[in-house]
């Protein structure tokens, strides 16, 4: 794979030798959109925020560099630098107005404040020229050498590509790369184990916005002119389809469809006169048939479908050290719930409730359908919040508190309908657990600082698959696990973020009776780990069978208390559960 | 200002606020039921009224055969589904003779020109967007996209680039408050008003509710016995419907050519996003609202009259987001 690699990077560097000029420009123009597609496969592709305004960054950052060069008579260089600046602190600004908008506000936002911004450099004459834009602009110099020539260009333009490529995909394979991407699917799953969304959110929105802006910069040093029209929402939208068409998922892909649609355009230019024996506009006619098709074909761009035909390696099996443990909590209970209270409206659904987790015990939470057991479920994992009441964990109070919050003190949820992420493999599904016990920040996996954490994180979420009896899958992707396959993930993804107290809701839901005692064995040894572990289910055979204590709700109270064999007998629990025929 | 300026204004942003509204319509109702974002709905209420231009012209407009080829397309594509592809066979020769109508009898060109560009919605979703029924919202709107330069493309093939002025329905002018009103902008208006009601009240009966639950879940829906195929074709032709009505009504107010659907579109959307892209009267709200802004800071700044609209939006995006940071468990 490696030795691959850099045979592509030689042919890749003797190419400008190998073409003539026009295709050497054309190269060139390659690398400045797939410095665009980069930023929009880490935006897009992997967050999920559709962007229509990256080629206005292109432009923010293009002026800036084009004024100070001209006014100033700054150095291209420090105009990057400058640009990039400037960039970076609009995509803060637009970015805290806009990522957190919900569903089709964003890419509205988008196309907001691209127009907006288009037309302002269209407009105001006295800065940006207008339509007629500013000429003359200086050439980039490398060690002297003034970069006119597209050769040249083709070195700088790749070389700032292949960097920013090169810094995705460290962070794409970071501790917040793979938070990134879990947002994407299910924002809930990703802040349960430590993500804060706006904030990751906003981190992609500016880095993608940087990766434009230095294709903006790229781009009016080289053609040494700078005007509005290649800074509209059409270019916007084409660096979007280049980079679906490509595969939006994966960075060769929107390298891929960043090649294919700079050269196609070019091609459908020179050819189509040839064959219709007259220009006309039919060019823009073929290429959305073109367009249409490829997605027709291949809906998750051409990538993807060419990947699957190659040979994949199979990575090493993580060793070495895991993490450092988790300082155990001395609190008994671990857990105290006093009050807690919570109504919709008008339903009361959890209404003064009052128990307890004694350290190292399994405690049943049980209750008839509608008893309010996912409610306080909810209420526990920070998912809702109370309206009267308190919770104490391990010596805190947390009622109220964000799931990214808790999940720091210990405090491990796993899901009812398994929340995992399908595109991602086993391994990496297990090591989001790990994302609140490690702390690199992103700019240190920017610039691979994180690596001795990272595979340290990759070991225990290895030996947290190895616990749940999942290893020998841990290089699949996670989209093939069968249902109680999924449950065992979720598991291990607990394990991997090392509770004191774990949340499991309904682990036994939807599975067949040997993967329902595979479970029961596997929960057993978790006490003996000692974790604390509340089990919320409806399976009367397991709970009674594994717990030590078992709470009973009915209508959002607490109906009893006790050993499973107390419960049992308890009339008003009968009851409950039979409707009064006893 | 003056009352007289304002009140021109004001009427001239309720009427393009009409267009706009009748755009935002249409693209509602389409990504209701299918989640696509049609952006060559732009393109489709161009190609009615310019198909009314040719037919004024005494000449027979490219859309007749577009049509009539994709309605053909669509029945070898349904050739084994019992009389369907007679019956699509059959509709490409009717859109066919309807062109010849058309030529014959220019006084009927306006409902004739409708009828002519129906069939691209519905054929349109069959051929492209029914074969990845399980696409993305973005992937959607990348082929829309794919779409939007094909038509556009095509426009400029059929019509060149000039722009046609087209003859008024209600040529006359009313007075209102003084004010003289066109009669066309007042039909536009009321055809705003009124596909607004229609699409409302269709979508409170069963039939309307089952094409909704068709986006809402496609399992769910086919499991209650609702074709998510035939979902979608209807919401493509009603749309269709509501998006070449709204260009036959508006083209003599604002003129027609090839080029002008996608800025069209564009506000279309942002008229739709306003109401959140689920509701039909937000929608009209959203629609005169930025036909409104439009005319307004056209008065004050025109060069900044787009830039304007699509700055005001932000605030109130992000009024619309304020309390964002909700974390909800979707089952």
């Amino acid at each position: 794979m490696r030795r691959a690699g850099l045979l592509g990077l030689v042919l890749l560097a003797a190419l400008p030798w190998l073409v003539p000029p026009f295709y050497q420009t054309l190269l060139v123009f390659t690398a400045i959109a797939a410095l665009v597609a980069a930023g929009l496969y880490l935006l897009t592709g992997l967050a999920g925020l559709t962007s229509f305004g990256q080629a206005a960054f292109m432009g923010v950052a293009g002026y800036t560099s084009a004024l100070l060069a001209l006014r100033y008579g700054v150095d291209p260089w420090l105009g990057l630098l400058a640009g990039l600046a400037v960039t970076g602190l609009f995509a803060l600004v637009l970015g805290l107005l806009t990522v957190r908008l919900k569903g089709h506000y964003l890419p509205l936002a988008t196309i907001a404040w691209q127009v907006a911004l288009f037309i302002v450099m269209g407009s105001w004459v006295g800065l940006t020229g207008g339509r007629t834009g500013l000429a003359d602009l200086p050439p980039v110099r490398v060690l002297g050498r003034a970069l006119t020539d597209p050769r040249s260009y083709f070195y700088l333009a790749w070389g700032l590509a292949l960097l920013y490529a090169g810094l995705l995909h460290r962070l794409v394979h970071s501790r917040h790369g793979r938070m990134i991407r879990a947002l994407r699917g299910d924002a809930v799953a990703a802040a349960s184990f430590g993500a804060r969304p706006p904030d990751l959110k906003l981190w992609t929105f500016v880095l993608a916005a940087l990766g434009a802006g230095a294709a903006g910069w790229l781009y009016v040093h080289f053609i040494r002119f700078v005007n509005p029209s290649p800074f509209s929402l059409e270019a916007s939208i084409f660096y979007l389809i280049m980079a679906v068409v490509g595969g939006v998922q994966s960075l060769p892909g929107v390298f891929l469809g960043a090649a294919l649609l700079t050269g196609l355009e070019q091609w459908l230019k020179d050819l189509l006169p040839l064959v219709f024996g007259k220009t006309g506009n039919y060019e823009i006619i073929a290429y959305g048939l073109i367009l249409v098709g490829i997605l027709l074909l291949a809906p998750k761009g051409l990538w993807p479908w060419i990947e699957a035909r190659l040979p994949r390696a199979r990575p090493p099996r993580p060793e070495g050290p895991g993490l450092s443990p988790r300082a155990a909590s001395l609190a008994d209970p671990l857990l105290e719930v006093r009050g807690l209270t919570k109504s919709f409206g008008g339903l009361l659904a959890v209404n003064r409730l009052s128990f307890e987790v004694r350290r190292g015990e399994i405690l049943g939470l049980i209750g008839p359908n509608g008893a309010g057991k996912s409610t306080t479920f909810n209420l526990l994992a920070g998912v809702l919040r109370p309206d009267a009441g308190s919770v104490r964990f391990a010596g805190r109070e947390i009622a109220g508190r964000y799931p990214f919050e808790t999940v720091r003190l210990g405090l491990v949820r796993t899901f009812q309908h398994p929340h995992l992420f399908p595109e991602m493999t086993v391994l990496e599904n297990a090591m989001l657990g790990t994302f609140p016990r490690t702390r690199a920040p992103l700019l240190a996996s920017l610039f691979w600082l994180d690596r001795a954490e990272e595979r340290r994180a990759a070991a225990e979420a290895y030996r947290a698959l190895e616990a749940v009896g999942l290893a020998e899958l841990a290089f699949e992707k996670a989209g093939r696990l069968a249902l109680g396959q999924q449950r065992q993930l979720e598991l291990a993804r607990a394990l991997a973020a090392d509770p004191l107290l774990l949340l499991l809701d309904e682990p036994a839901a939807g599975l067949r009776a040997g993967e329902k005692r595979a479970l029961a064995e596997l929960i057993q040894g978790l006490r003996e780990r000692g974790i604390t572990v509340l089990l919320v289910d409806h399976d009367m055979e397991l709970v009674m069978h594994l717990v030590d204590r078992v709470v009973v709700m009915h209508y959002g109270e607490k109906l009893a208390e006790g050993s499973p064999a107390e419960v049992q007998r308890n009339p008003a629990v009968v009851e409950a559960y039979l409707g009064g025929v006893a | 200002m003056d009352p007289t300026i304002f009140g021109f204004l004001l009427s001239d942003g309720l009427i393009s606020g009409a267009l706009y509204a009748l755009v935002a319509l249409s693209l509602v109702l389409v990504f209701a039921v299918t989640r696509v974002i049609l952006i060559p709905m732009g393109e489709w209420v161009m190609y009615a009224p310019l198909t009314q231009a040719g037919f004024l012209e005494g000449r027979l407009p490219a859309t007749v055969g577009l049509s009539a080829l994709l309605l053909l397309v669509w029945a070898v594509l349904d050739r084994r589904r019992g009389r369907a592809p007679w019956l699509l066979a059959g509709w490409a020769v009717g859109v066919g003779l309807l062109g010849m109508a058309g030529v014959r009898w220019p006084s009927l060109a306006g409902p004739i020109a409708f009828l002519v560009v129906l069939p691209l919605g519905p054929a349109s979703f069959r051929l492209f967007f029914e074969p990845l029924p399980q696409g993305s919202v973005l992937l959607y709107l990348i082929l829309a996209v794919g779409l939007h330069f094909v038509y556009k493309g095509l426009g400029l093939a059929f019509f060149g680039p000039d722009q046609f002025r087209l003859p008024a329905l209600w040529p006359g002018e009313l007075g209102v408050l003084g004010l003289p009103v066109p009669g066309q902008g007042v039909l536009l208006v009321a055809a705003a008003l009124l596909a607004m009601a229609g699409l409302f009240l269709f979508f409170t009966t069963l039939y309307g509710k089952a094409l909704r639950a068709a986006a809402v879940n496609r399992l769910g829906a086919r499991i209650s016995g609702i074709s998510v195929r035939e979902a979608g074709r209807v919401a493509f032709l009603l749309a269709t419907a509501v998006g070449a009505a709204a260009g036959l009504l508006a083209a003599p107010l604002t003129n027609a050519s090839y080029d002008m659907g996608f800025l069209l579109g564009l506000k279309g959307f942002v008229a739709a996003i306003l109401g959140g892209l689920v509701s039909y009267p937000l929608a009209v709200v959203g629609g005169g609202l930025v036909g409104l802004l439009e005319a307004f800071s056209s008065f004050y700044a025109s060069a900044y009259k787009e830039a304007i609209v699509f700055t005001l939006l932000l605030p109130v995006l992000a009024w619309r987001s304020l309390s964002a940071l909700t974390l909800e468990e979707e089952e």
